[in-house]
């Protein structure tokens, strides 16, 4: 488990960028749920942190394909590949990433770093 | 309606096709595209494509599991319409009765007068004009670009980052100057020139010249109007483009700049509609027709030219929202919203334009108009998300 941050801090509306590798988006949404998302858009180099979001979707900041939270399956072009998702757990206040053990769908020329 | 054609298999073609299939319609659907590739994404072919960065692959607009159950016809081109029978004839001289038609056959690059056939000129739009401009960017050592726009602000940016020396002749008084406005078009244009862009502003292209190489002409420089020759190896012209309509003469479909639309994408004609660069929607804000060139166009008028379609025009579309535009130039990201002539003053409220990272705000009176952000993505992202959801003015 990755500690992300203390709930507190990470008010509704708002994202959290994770300097992992690759760096992973928390998202606390209107409503009160917690998501994280892999923080790279599948389509090119592009923080979804810095996205739009709105209900359990994230439009990425670029060129504006919508992934959604819960699945990360995405809308409409440029993407065409899922994001990859994280479990969130929430223990005493703190927020925590449980990183999935899926291969991430990164866009071409972005590597995880000591990989190929 | 038992037989939908989609003309054309870009960006809107596809997603008007993919629209229909998901507001309900389950008849015969055929798609018709020129080209003979699957649909693509053209954005890339100036920039991390023409760089060598991505491939074809990566290009690929379609999801690898889709299937909308789409007949392609791809290599042909429409060639005539009958707007009364519904008949539209191919170029492999075949001919399809259908029931309702998408226009969206796109634009093609504005070509310069006397450089047909002449090698090494260049204009960039389809994946075919990348790959042969690529080619020949890999063993040149001087490019001349004619046009500022996005495609030629773009090109000069890539083949300056591939090495070449490059030159950007541009007519008007800075590039991108009548998207962004002139001041900030004087900044982007200051931070093309750190980077090694020659700039020529205010100048017009008299020729390409030419030498007879291997029996053939080829290229070999431009001459502007003052006299001036700039030597080159290659040069791309990228002056506009030009909507692809002309199979619609005589059709019955009323033509303009484009295929004259009402604000939900319908033609003059019942049961047709059309969408993306071809198509000259009705803005009501402005009382006008006009073509939207871009991307985001495109992606967010084609559900609504399926609804139009599917409702016989009954369904009313919702007021446009602002244009978005986004550009890669060197190590800049670009991006734009609004329309920078509607204001009276722009202010840089982030960063500094020398730095190559900054935000600008244009107003009318104390309203925002459009925002200009370079390597503010997020802060970016915040005022688009204000324009977007603002009201919709009457101009």
């Amino acid at each position: 488990m990755i500690p992300a941050c203390p709930l507190a801090s990470l008010p509704r509306g708002e994202a959290l960028r994770l300097d992992v590798d690759p760096p992973i988006a928390v998202f606390h949404t209107d409503d009160g749920d917690l998501f994280a998302i892999d923080d790279t858009c599948t389509h090119q180099d592009a923080s979804l942190a810095d996205g739009w979001l709105e209900g359990c979707e994230v439009e990425c900041p670029l060129h504006a394909s919508r992934f959604d939270l819960r699945t990360g399956m995405v809308d409409a072009p440029p993407a065409k590949r899922p994001v990859r998702t994280h479990q969130v757990v929430v223990e005493d206040d703190v927020i925590y990433v449980v990183p999935s053990d899926a291969p991430p769908n990164l866009p071409p020329g972005v590597t995880v770093k000591g990989q190929a | 309606m038992n037989t939908v054609c989609v003309v054309g298999a870009s960006l809107a073609g596809l997603l008007t096709a993919r629209a229909l299939r998901d507001q309900g319609y389950e008849g015969r659907l055929v798609v018709i595209g020129e080209e003979r590739h699957r649909p693509y994404d053209r954005p890339p072919l100036s920039k991390d494509f023409l760089k060598g960065v991505i491939g074809e692959a990566d290009l690929a607009l379609e999801d690898d599991g889709e299937d909308p159950r789409i007949e392609w016809r791809l290599g042909v081109a429409a060639t005539g319409l009958d707007a009364v029978s519904r008949r539209i004839t191919l170029s492999d001289g075949t001919s399809l009765v259908v029931d309702g038609i998408v226009i969206a056959t796109g634009a093609a690059a504005r070509t310069l007068p006397r450089t047909e056939g002449l090698r090494g000129v260049h204009t960039l739009r389809t994946l075919d004009d990348a790959h042969a401009l690529r080619a020949e960017l890999e063993s040149a050592g001087r490019l001349v670009v004619i046009g500022g726009g996005f495609i030629g602000a773009e090109v000069a940016a890539t083949a300056r980052e591939l090495g070449l020396g490059v030159t950007l002749v541009e007519s008007g008084p800075a590039p991108l100057a009548g998207v962004v406005g002139l001041t900030m078009a004087q900044a982007i244009a200051a931070l093309h020139e750190q980077r090694g862009v020659r700039l020529i502003a205010g100048a017009r292209v008299t020729e390409v010249t030419a030498t007879e190489r291997a029996g053939s002409l080829r290229a070999d420089g431009v001459r502007l109007e003052d006299g001036t020759h700039l030597p080159a190896d290659v040069v791309v012209v990228g002056i506009g483009a030009v909507p692809n309509t002309a199979w619609l003469r005589g059709s019955g479909v009323e033509l303009g700049d484009g295929v004259l639309c009402d604000e939900g994408g319908g033609t003059s004609v019942p049961g047709i509609v059309a969408v993306g660069d071809c198509a000259a929607w009705w803005d009501p804000a402005q009382g006008r027709h006009h073509r939207i060139e871009h991307w985001t166009g495109a992606r967010q008028r084609a559900a609504v030219a399926a609804a139009t379609l599917l409702s016989g025009g009954t369904a009313r579309p919702a007021p446009p929202r602002p244009a978005y535009i986004w550009s890669d130039q060197f190590d800049m990201k670009i991006q734009f919203i609004g329309r920078a002539d509607e204001a009276d003053t722009v202010t840089v409220e982030e960063g500094d334009p020398a730095d190559g990272r900054f935000l600008a705000v244009y107003r009318q009176a104390d309203r925002p108009v459009a925002v200009l952000g370079v390597n503010q993505v997020r802060l970016f992202t915040r005022w688009r998300r204000q324009l977007e959801t603002m009201p919709v003015q009457a101009g």
